[in-house]
């Protein structure tokens, strides 16, 4: 029971963190058929931007600060990169995939140049160490926080996407870009804005994960992967179906993990996803489209 | 154009093409072996063994239009075949490799039992990444997985494929992989003369590969691939099966791959997970969108000139040839989608030099099609 519970709770946290990369992902790959490789680099750039602000203001608040700090920053990275490069690809998913593979390259690099190759460390404030004991599992408080901030986070984006005018003409140009564009909706401000946003979120998503572990300039690579399989899963541009496959995949992972050793669970992974892919290619929920296919 | 200019036109082009395939292959079979040490030669070996994977993307993704980030689990599979091998035939029947004793393993697993046969195991890296591919490619393809899903489909086995590699140390050798290995079928690899031999061997399967893909992509099953490529849709319409299409080009080019990994190990000397895992399999894509996709001659050119450069610079600096392969990625998919062969070819255009007939690949006018991301509709800009 103890051990369930203590899987229960580590997939879920790596799950959470995957809903925020994930998002992030499904916005920009549902709204504009952008697959972004770099990504993973946005949340190398959250996670830098974390240790950075704790050297210059100390540990104890500088987490706090971080959180917006790194949205910002991860989210102007994106503004940049789509303004200089994705703009010119729209209409060619598979050349912004090899593009953007190039952009993380580059500042996977630069990151190794300017923090060095070694991983860094973050250290928690005061207020997160320690645990409580919930069903007989000690849970960290760390790990409690990062679900509490992405519970956060994606309650703040169901109300921008459902209350705020600028949500109601996100979707819109997610639902159908040539309709918005009749309508009058400058689709390609609003693109930035997507793409901002999504950048954004992997900047926290990369403050979350210095509370996990180590920072290095190899971070996004390991969850960029996963994050996208929750977009295959989760269908293109959903939230819900982000979360669940999200939440879905990271607890997935942790319990196969447990009972059989990372390396085939990776595998058990695999084909399982192969296999939910059968019986729904398009993901779990499907943005409804007269569109061939 | 006349109809019969368009013939001697492509009667000269074809005579330059055999007169090119021929001029290669004297380069690469007389001039380079004389002029090259024995280190250098091996390096070369170790680049045509690229440049065999690089035609087979070519087919899946030149041609066919799927982009497989996944190639390093067939170029592995190949390796492994040949590797696991080598390394029995290193140590004798009745004995295991070292590092099946270092993990405390007292008996050959049942695994590596067939491969005491070079019968079995040389068939084996070629025969087993195309079943790995025909069984992925006709469950994604028959659901219409494809574009983009595919690529990421194909990621995601080549990032299982390597943790698995690493996490199984007793069967695998973990992150070392198989190593030292240092003859091959009774010759000696140390051997200046052996090493110069298995370099021939690799030119060899490079041209044999080269000309079968020159066939393939020239019949009429090739003209459907590239269809396909175009306007899916459009080709099930007329009454073709997509699916088998691409699953037959996709576990071609998974065979190429094979051949490739079951010629590197021997011309290394080693095989490991850091060779096949998720980044180098990108790479291999980047020396394909260099060459030129959809022609062969670029695949060829793209992974021979990578690696090269590769080598050359990342000895000198290691952190410069990141930055530079980073913007090659950038620079020749956003602004030259054709690489250096369509740079070749607007080259021969702007100085009046004929051009090639229409056949070899030069369709690829449009980018591939979009696939599943056609609900977001954007229209290119």
């Amino acid at each position: 029971m103890e051990a369930f519970a203590g899987q229960l709770l580590s997939g879920l946290s790596i799950g959470s963190v995957l809903i925020l990369i994930a998002l992030g992902l499904t916005f920009t790959f549902g709204q504009m058929g952008v697959i972004n490789m770099a990504h993973g680099e946005f949340i190398m750039a959250g996670a830098y931007t974390a240790y950075v602000l704790q050297n210059s203001l100390g540990q104890d608040i500088s987490l706090l600060v971080a959180v917006p700090v790194a949205f910002a920053v991860a989210g102007t990275f994106g503004l940049i990169l789509e303004m200089v490069l994705i703009r010119r690809l729209y209409g060619r998913p598979l050349d912004t995939l090899l593009v953007t593979w190039g952009v993380s390259l580059i500042l996977q690099q630069l990151a190794r140049d300017i923090f060095g190759a070694p991983n860094v460390q973050v250290r928690a404030p005061q207020w997160l160490g320690g645990s409580v004991t919930l069903a007989g599992a000690q849970i960290a408080i760390s790990r409690m926080f990062i679900m509490a901030l992405v519970v956060l986070c994606v309650v703040g984006i169901w109300l921008f996407l459902n209350r705020l005018p600028q949500g109601a003409r996100m979707r819109a140009v997610m639902q159908n870009r040539q309709l918005a564009s009749c309508s009058g909706l400058k689709t390609h401000g609003i693109d930035r804005m997507t793409f901002f946003i999504g950048s954004g979120l992997a900047g926290i998503a990369g403050v979350a994960l210095t509370l996990i572990g180590s920072t290095g300039p190899a971070l996004g690579t390991f969850y960029i992967v996963d994050a996208f399989l929750v977009v295959v899963v989760g269908g293109l541009g959903q939230v819900r179906g982000a979360i669940i496959a999200a939440t879905a995949l990271g607890l997935l992972n942790s319990f196969v993990e447990f009972s059989t050793g990372a390396s085939i669970a990776k595998v058990v992974v695999f084909l399982a996803i192969a296999a939910f892919l059968q019986i729904r290619p398009q993901g779990m929920f499907v943005m409804r489209s007269r569109a061939l296919t | 154009m006349s109809i019969a200019s368009i013939r001697k036109d492509s009667t000269r082009s074809a005579w330059i093409r055999r007169g090119t395939f021929l001029a290669i292959g004297l380069l690469l079979l007389v001039v380079a072996p004389a002029l090259l040490s024995g280190f250098r030669l091996a390096l070369l070996g170790k680049y045509l063994c690229f440049a065999i994977v690089a035609i087979g993307i070519d087919i899946a993704w030149g041609y066919g239009g799927m982009l497989t980030l996944g190639q390093g689990v067939f170029f592995g599979l190949g390796a492994y075949c040949m590797g696991m091998m080598l390394k029995l035939q290193e140590v004798g029947p009745g004995r295991l490799p070292d590092f099946m004793a270092w993990s405390g393993i007292r008996e050959l697993p049942t695994l590596w039992k067939p491969f005491y046969s070079a019968w079995f195991a040389i068939p084996a890296a070629i025969l087993v990444p195309m079943a790995v591919a025909a069984a992925l490619g006709a469950a994604v393809f028959r659901r219409r997985v494809r574009g983009p899903y595919f690529a990421i489909m194909s990621q995601a086995l080549v990032a299982a494929f390597a943790v698995l590699l690493v996490g199984q140390q007793a069967l695998t050798g973990g992150t070392n992989g198989l190593t030292n290995i240092t003859r091959i079928l009774g010759y000696d690899l140390n051997n200046t003369a052996n090493r110069r031999g298995l370099y021939f061997v690799a030119v060899l399967c490079l041209g044999a590969t080269y000309l079968l893909a020159r066939q393939v992509v020239q019949s009429r099953y090739g003209r459907v691939l590239m269809a396909v490529r175009d306007r899916e849709d459009r080709v099930r319409f007329l009454g073709y099966n997509p699916t088998i299409i691409k699953v037959v080009a996709f576990s071609l080019s998974a065979g190429m791959a094979g051949l490739a990994g079951a010629l590197f190990v021997p011309t290394v000397g080693i095989i490991s997970p850091a060779t096949i895992g998720v980044v180098p399999s990108i790479e291999m894509v980047i020396w394909v969108a260099l060459g030129g996709r959809g022609t062969l001659i670029g695949a060829v050119i793209g992974a021979v000139l990578v690696n090269l450069a590769k080598t050359s610079l990342s000895e000198a600096y290691p952190g410069g040839w990141l930055y530079l392969q980073g913007l090659l990625f950038v620079v020749v998919i956003a602004f030259a989608p054709k690489g250096l062969a369509g740079l070749a070819k607007l080259f021969k255009r702007r100085t009046g030099i004929a051009g090639q007939p229409q056949t070899d690949g030069s369709t690829v006018a449009e980018p591939p099609s979009t696939g599943i991301a056609e609900p977001a509709r954007i229209s290119a800009k």
